[in-house]
């Protein structure tokens, strides 16, 4: 016994923190059919025979390609492709990216929701893919859709959540109205969810997600909706279970400005692929130095203006507006350029920031529309 | 220019290790808490571990211990109460137009049918379309919304029985129906003026013919590709439990009468007629309650075959 806590103690120092979800690999594709998304049980057609198809089906599960899904013959459509991020044990971990980048589908296969077409998901020891009943024993899982739950009170969704999970009924009582304290619900307690505001349904959301302790929080878009109280109450609740727990967290976002502040690391997505994975702030010093400008022009931008024409080759341009990405000196050349004469004249507004990870998003060849910054 | 990027490398260098040990302190304190499990697992699996210590230790880690599962009766218990307190708040209109709709069927044929096996048939059948109505045709779109709308996730990703799932929402459906079908069938045996005393047999037809009824719609609602094809076939199937119901098996022509014999709600309609009777044939309401039994028995498995299904994709 003696040897083994010494033996224990020593390893925890040498080696890094332990690994709370590993996944590799993984690719999911979703077979497009000719009449939509799901092969009826019967199907006897070729596409629900495909190998790639064997998970077959995906009914709101494609959520994050229904963009892309096309009339009938159209291609399969990848929404993982070759997934590869490790989270560690204690860490608050976001997966950031417009809407259709893949997001939902990564965490759906690590809740045991869906099967990956290839791959692994290893969650604190245990393999998901082989074993997805497991997932529901490891973790709790905040969906984006709270249909189950929108005609109970708050109150029972939280205690029947919670009662799911494996508590008794006094736990799950005692539970559920800690939870509902902790986030500023109580109030709300009896009020059907459907009842309530966005904001407010979503909080009880959270709050049925953390009845019945987890060692891992899987929340896809947490925060959606919700006033700045409203977040908070879920930042710091999350916090908290770290703190007290040591809990995992892994959240999927596309707010870049919660993304800056709550996240311990970001894995950013695009197009099923993970493009970087870093600290927020490793992240910001991939793209170095250089600052964003942004322009609004009244009507036109004066192109006849040799340095607005110059700058015109450089900028994105969506609509009156133009985006730049310079160095410190050219930006104040720029702005020298645009705050004189005639250009300034046609100037309706101008920005100068620090990048944010909306451009490193753009920096590493992200689409970029989508990402959400308030 | 470069010292900014270096130092802004640096600090996020520095916080990436701040956080390291951050995370490496909450490992040794969760090891402690979680008590002798992972010490005891000393001997040759300790030192394969030190041995890798240098590039594979994560790997020689124990799994997690898994929370317990939720157990059938506390789950099916907690979905039946959640699901009937969903029912109280948004179902109690569409029972009433189910109950209205049965007494205004009676009153109709009050004055076509004359008395004997027809007005037992016309007040047994009014009782057991309310069940129809209420399992096959609410469940079925219940489930089909259910499932199109993404909410069967949050029971997925719980440790819960599919059955309990299944079974909690088709019995707390199946109970919904219980004032409609009395009120019903009092009423009908007050207007045609049938013996009551055989009554008591609804403690049995409810549940059974419900158990049938509510697989049958939780397995539709689970089934059909589209939420509208389950709404389409929960609607179907109360019609024809109305129009195969209501008029007495005799004089139907025969390929409707076989397709009758097909619907399990008819067992449910037979069994409640023959109570109806002066002196019951209680052997042969009990052999049709015995058909409702099966019936709901493989249809309730068959759903929640089908919620698994649905449930992992």
């Amino acid at each position: 016994m003696g040897t083994g806590t010494r033996q224990q103690t020593a390893e925890s120092v040498q080696t890094p923190p332990r690994a709370a979800v590993r996944i590799a690999g993984l690719v999911k594709t979703y077979p497009v059919s000719g009449r939509g998304r799901r092969p009826f049980p019967l199907n006897l057609l070729p596409e629900a025979r495909r190998p790639d198809a064997h998970a077959s089906g995906n009914g709101s599960g494609s959520r994050g390609v229904r963009g892309a899904a096309g009339p009938t013959g159209t291609a399969a459509v990848r929404a993982c492709d070759g997934v590869t991020l490790t989270v560690r044990q204690g860490e608050v971990f976001g997966l950031l990216g417009p809407n259709g980048a893949g997001k939902s589908t990564v965490v759906r296969q690590l809740t045991g929701l869906m099967r990956p077409d290839s791959g692994t998901v290893d969650v604190l020891g245990h393999d998901v893919v082989r074993h997805p009943e497991r997932a529901a024993r490891i973790l709790a899982y905040l969906g984006q859709e709270s249909g189950a739950l929108d005609e109970l009170t708050v109150s029972l969704a939280a205690e029947t959540t919670g009662r799911l999970r494996g508590l008794d009924a006094a736990a799950a009582r005692r539970e559920s109205d800690d939870v509902l304290a902790e986030l500023g619900l109580t109030g709300l307690a009896g009020r059907a969810l459907k009842k309530l505001s966005g904001g407010q349904r979503r909080l009880a959301c959270v709050a049925s997600a953390l009845v019945g302790e987890r060692p891992l929080l899987v929340l896809d878009e947490p925060t959606t909706g919700m006033d700045p109280v409203a977040r908070r109450a879920v930042w710091s609740a999350i916090e908290r279970r770290r703190a007290e727990r040591g809990t995992t967290v892994v959240l999927v976002t596309h707010n870049v400005l919660e993304a800056e502040t709550a996240l311990d690391r970001v894995a950013v997505l695009d197009r099923g692929r993970v493009i970087a994975c870093d600290t927020p702030g490793g992240l910001k010093a991939m793209v170095g130095g250089d600052v964003r400008l942004e322009l609004v022009w009244r009507d036109r931008a004066p192109l006849d203006e040799p340095r607005v024409a110059e700058l015109a080759a450089r900028a994105t341009v969506s609509g009156r507006r133009w985006t730049l990405r310079l160095s410190p000196d050219a930006a104040r050349a720029a702005v020298d350029a645009v705050t004189t004469g005639r250009a300034f004249a046609a100037l309706d507004d101008f920005s100068l920031a620090t990048p944010s990870l909306e451009d490193v998003y753009l920096a590493l060849g992200g689409s970029g529309e989508g990402l959400v910054k308030a | 220019m470069s010292t900014g990027i270096a130092h802004a490398r640096a600090q996020a260098r520095e916080r990436e290790r701040e956080r390291a040990d951050r995370a490496a302190h909450t490992d040794v304190t969760d090891s402690a808490a979680s008590g002798t499990a992972a010490a005891t697992v000393t001997g040759t699996a300790g030192v394969t571990a030190a041995a890798a210590a240098p590039d594979g230790a994560e790997d020689a880690q124990a799994p997690v211990p898994l929370a317990p599962r939720a157990r059938l009766w506390p789950s099916l218990s907690a979905v039946y109460r959640a699901q009937l307190s969903r029912a109280r708040v948004a179902r109690i209109p569409l029972l009433f137009v189910a109950t209205f709709q049965s007494l205004g069927i009676m009153v109709l044929m009050r004055g076509v049918v004359d008395g004997g096996a027809e007005s037992r048939a016309v007040v047994a059948g009014s009782a057991v379309l309310i069940v129809a109505f209420v399992a096959l045709n609410l469940l079925a779109q219940y489930f089909g919304q259910l499932r199109a709308g993404g909410g069967l996730d949050h029971y997925a990703t719980l440790p819960v029985p599919a059955a309990a799932v299944v079974l909690g929402a088709a019995g707390a459906y199946a109970s919904f129906t219980v004032p409609g079908v009395v009120v019903t069938a009092v009423a009908g045996g007050v207007l045609y003026q049938l013996p009551l005393s055989g009554l008591w047999v609804l403690v049995a037809v409810v549940p059974l013919a419900g158990a049938a009824l509510a697989g049958l719609g939780a397995a539709l609602g689970l089934l059909a590709p589209k939420p509208e094809i389950a709404t389409l076939c929960g609607q179907l199937g109360m019609s024809a439990a109305l129009l195969l119901g209501v008029l007495p098996g005799g004089r139907l022509p025969q390929p409707v009468g076989l397709l009758r014999d097909l619907l399990p709600s008819t067992y449910g309609v037979e069994a409640l007629a023959r109570a109806f009777e002066t002196r019951p044939d209680w052997g042969h309401a009990a052999l049709d309650l015995g058909v409702c039994a099966v019936v709901g028995v493989v249809s309730l498995a068959l759903a929640t075959w089908a919620y698994r299904r649905a449930a992992v994709r």
